[in-house]
């Protein structure tokens, strides 16, 4: 019973069942309509036939007399299968015909019978008296009355023979039906059983489960591999925020136990004012990186969000890019560097000028910070260009560079090379700027500039921007 | 109290009168401590509409107000007060201190930003400059500092009347210090203000551009003018 509610609780099923009872209220309006339409028509056959037959009699009748129109009845209703013939005088006593009585009233009116009505046979040899037949009556001038009628049993037992062949017909498919929706509603069940217990598996915790695939291709093989390619994703993303929580953890751990440390050593030998203040600076300044840790955490993962949190608005790069180069220019001359901008005059993007120019003011600073020294003089070059449909901003540097195997790596939350640990920095200035790069659907592109690294932003163009394509 | 506030508290002519909407009472009762010992009176309510009630009824020369507060919101408490032609100046205080965020807050009528957790000198400096709005200066033609002087209309600088030739954004960058002369400008003000940036570029850029334009107007001449503030940022003074 339960098996059944739940096979009737499925869709498949619940559909073959309203199928099928559209079809059998369809059967059932065919076999009435077929078998009244055939009744009509041999009806129709033997209504025709009595009236040419009675009026052959008529002929008869009229060439040799009521004795005449008798004899022939009387020869006509010896032959074998003859039609119905009764011909009684005024009084209604029968004269001739073989007919041996008839149901009360068929003769009161002239003219063809309204409805069948039955009779019983002279010399009836099948066990069944009385039949079903139709007439047609004739009044004779001398209140004599001629029936000639047919008899109905072959078009009942012809109707009786397309109803069962129709209803024969109706119950095969049925059963056929019902067997079909037994097996598609089963094997449909189990899978989704399998999908079921599946996901259920999925659910209490165990990512790495997938649902099951038979291979046929069907729409049940389409529905699992999506979902596995969703889980996929999903599993990928957990492991991403794994990573980090363990990053935050490790990367705010360290500067807390610091921290803590420095408070504690004040606390056991008490410092004088000068040393205190020290103290409290510096654990000042441990607070100020932590929370520019964060800051920069909950930047990333506002960015990732997506562009809806973003405010973008058309603006003019090259400026901005300026802006950035002039912030930094100082800086890179007291870190023995040469800031170099390459742009056209001017080149209209659709974007968001703070995270833009925050990107850029990243990667200048990381240039800055890893790939100056004191002995030579290095080289960074911001660099603007536009192409086919995209445009692109970089800036590389004749630096020590990054391995190739290490540059995916570098794009990773907290990730740093280890060269370049003792320098202060979270590990997230480049995923910010990854970040930025993808909010505006564009990718973080590093490369070898042999030597030192090009990092690049490329980003496709936005139709929004009429004034791009002016511009140098 | 750190040096930073002290040395905004005596640079202080006058004392305001502040109003800090905040329910966060430990937080609340530290900013009423460091603003009274910077020489100013504070006022704390804990939720949005007593705040609106104190802001309307009473003077104040700043508002401090927290975005999220019970009963009415920050924005919400600033949108009502200029509907009702309060033009006190708002410094907005958030713990979302993302750009968009600031955007929202700005645009609702608050005159400053600042994120939480903010160093009290931060604070302090931005309410300084937010109190002495009303007397604008904006539209003075020249500053003056001691013997410094910068011509707003044609960009001439001059120390002791000698020019001093200076790169456009050298002169934005002392037309602000100076403009908030006595006053003190963070590191973070002046990024904002006169390079339009509200991110965090990590290592210290501004000091560089500060140390550039401090040796070219202190140089030659005997007494500094451009003083920075430890823990806090610069200040325009001249000496007395």
């Amino acid at each position: 019973m339960e098996r059944f509610r739940s096979l009737m609780r499925m869709t498949a099923v619940r559909l073959s069942a309203v199928y099928f009872l559209l079809f059998a209220v369809c059967a059932v309006v065919l076999v009435v309509y077929v078998t009244a339409t055939a009744s009509t028509i041999v009806e129709d056959q033997s209504r025709a036939a009595i009236s040419e037959e009675l009026a052959d009699l008529a002929g008869v009748y009229q060439q040799s007399g009521i004795v005449g129109l008798v004899r022939m009845i009387d020869r006509r209703a010896r032959q074998p299968g003859a039609s119905l013939y009764l011909v009684t005088d005024a009084s209604g006593r029968i004269i001739a015909g073989n007919v041996e009585s008839l149901q009360a009233g068929v003769l009161d009116d002239a003219g063809p019978t309204p409805d069948a009505f039955s009779y019983e046979r002279y010399s009836d040899e099948q066990g069944q008296r009385y039949h079903l037949a139709i007439a047609e009556v004739v009044s004779l001038p001398n209140g004599m009355r001629v029936l000639v009628g047919r008899d109905q049993s072959e078009q009942v037992r012809f109707r009786g023979v397309v109803q069962s062949a129709l209803i024969l017909a109706l119950a095969l498919m049925g059963v056929a039906a019902l067997i079909a929706w037994f097996f598609v509603g089963r094997s449909a069940l189990k899978r989704l059983d399998g999908v079921t217990g599946a996901s259920a598996r999925i659910l209490s915790g165990d990512l790495s489960e997938r649902l099951p695939v038979t291979g046929a291709g069907d729409e049940f093989d389409r529905l699992s591999d999506n979902l596995n390619t969703l889980l996929a994703r999903i599993s990928l993303l957990q492991e991403g925020l794994q990573q980090v929580s363990d990053n935050i953890a490790h990367d705010l751990r360290t500067p807390l136990t610091r921290l803590r440390t420095r408070a504690e050593g004040a606390l056991s030998a008490p410092p004088n004012a000068g040393e205190a203040r020290e103290v409290m600076e510096q654990m000042i300044a441990e607070c100020d990186q932590m929370i520019r840790t964060f800051d920069a955490l909950l930047m990333i993962s506002r960015v990732e969000a997506g562009s809806d949190q973003v405010l973008k608005s058309e603006i003019e790069l090259a400026a901005i890019a300026a802006d950035v180069v002039d912030l930094y220019e100082p800086l890179a001359e007291d870190a023995n560097a040469e800031l170099v901008l390459e742009a056209p005059a001017s080149l209209h993007v659709y974007a968001s000028r703070e995270l833009i120019a925050q990107a850029l003011s990243n990667l200048v600073d990381n240039a800055l910070k890893y790939a100056t020294n004191t002995e030579q003089k290095t080289r960074i070059v911001v660099r603007l260009s536009k192409s086919e449909g995209i445009w692109s901003l970089g800036v590389s540097d004749d630096g020590p560079g990054i391995p190739a195997e290490k540059r995916d790596r570098v794009l990773e939350r907290f990730y740093r090379l280890d060269q370049s640990r003792s320098m202060p920095g979270s590990g997230l200035g480049l995923s910010l700027v990854q970040a930025i790069a993808r909010v505006h659907g564009g990718k973080l592109v590093l490369e070898d500039a042999g030597p030192g690294l090009a990092v690049r932003l490329e980003v496709p163009r936005d139709e929004r921007v009429t004034g791009e394509r002016g511009d140098g | 109290m750190t040096e930073a506030a002290t040395e905004a508290a005596t640079t202080s002519t006058e004392s305001m009168r502040i109003l800090i909407i905040e329910d966060d009472r430990e937080a609340a009762s530290y900013l009423v401590k460091a603003l009274k010992e910077a020489g100013h009176v504070a006022d704390h309510t804990a939720d949005g509409e007593a705040g609106l009630h104190a802001a309307e009824t009473r003077d104040y020369d700043v508002l401090i107000v927290d975005r999220m507060l019970p009963k009415l919101d920050g924005l919400s408490v600033i949108a009502q007060l200029r509907g009702a032609g309060k033009l006190t100046p708002v410094l907005i205080l958030s713990a979302l201190g993302q750009v968009d965020d600031r955007v929202k807050g700005l645009r609702a009528g608050g005159d400053d930003y600042l994120s939480k957790p903010f160093a009290i000198s931060e604070l302090l400096a931005r309410i300084e400059v937010l109190g002495r709005r009303r007397g604008s200066k904006d539209v003075e033609t020249s500053y003056r500092v001691g013997d410094l002087e910068l011509d707003r209309l044609s960009h001439e600088v001059r120390r002791a009347g000698k020019p001093v030739v200076l790169q456009p954004r050298e002169y934005r960058l002392l037309e602000y210090l100076m403009k908030h002369a006595n006053q003190v400008v963070t590191r973070t003000m002046l990024l904002e203000n006169v390079w339009d940036y509200h991110f965090d570029p990590q290592t210290n850029v501004i000091d560089v551009h500060i140390s550039r334009l401090r040796s070219k107007i202190e140089r030659d001449f005997a007494t500094p003018i451009l003083h920075t503030v430890r823990g806090a940022g610069y200040i325009m003074r001249a000496e007395d």
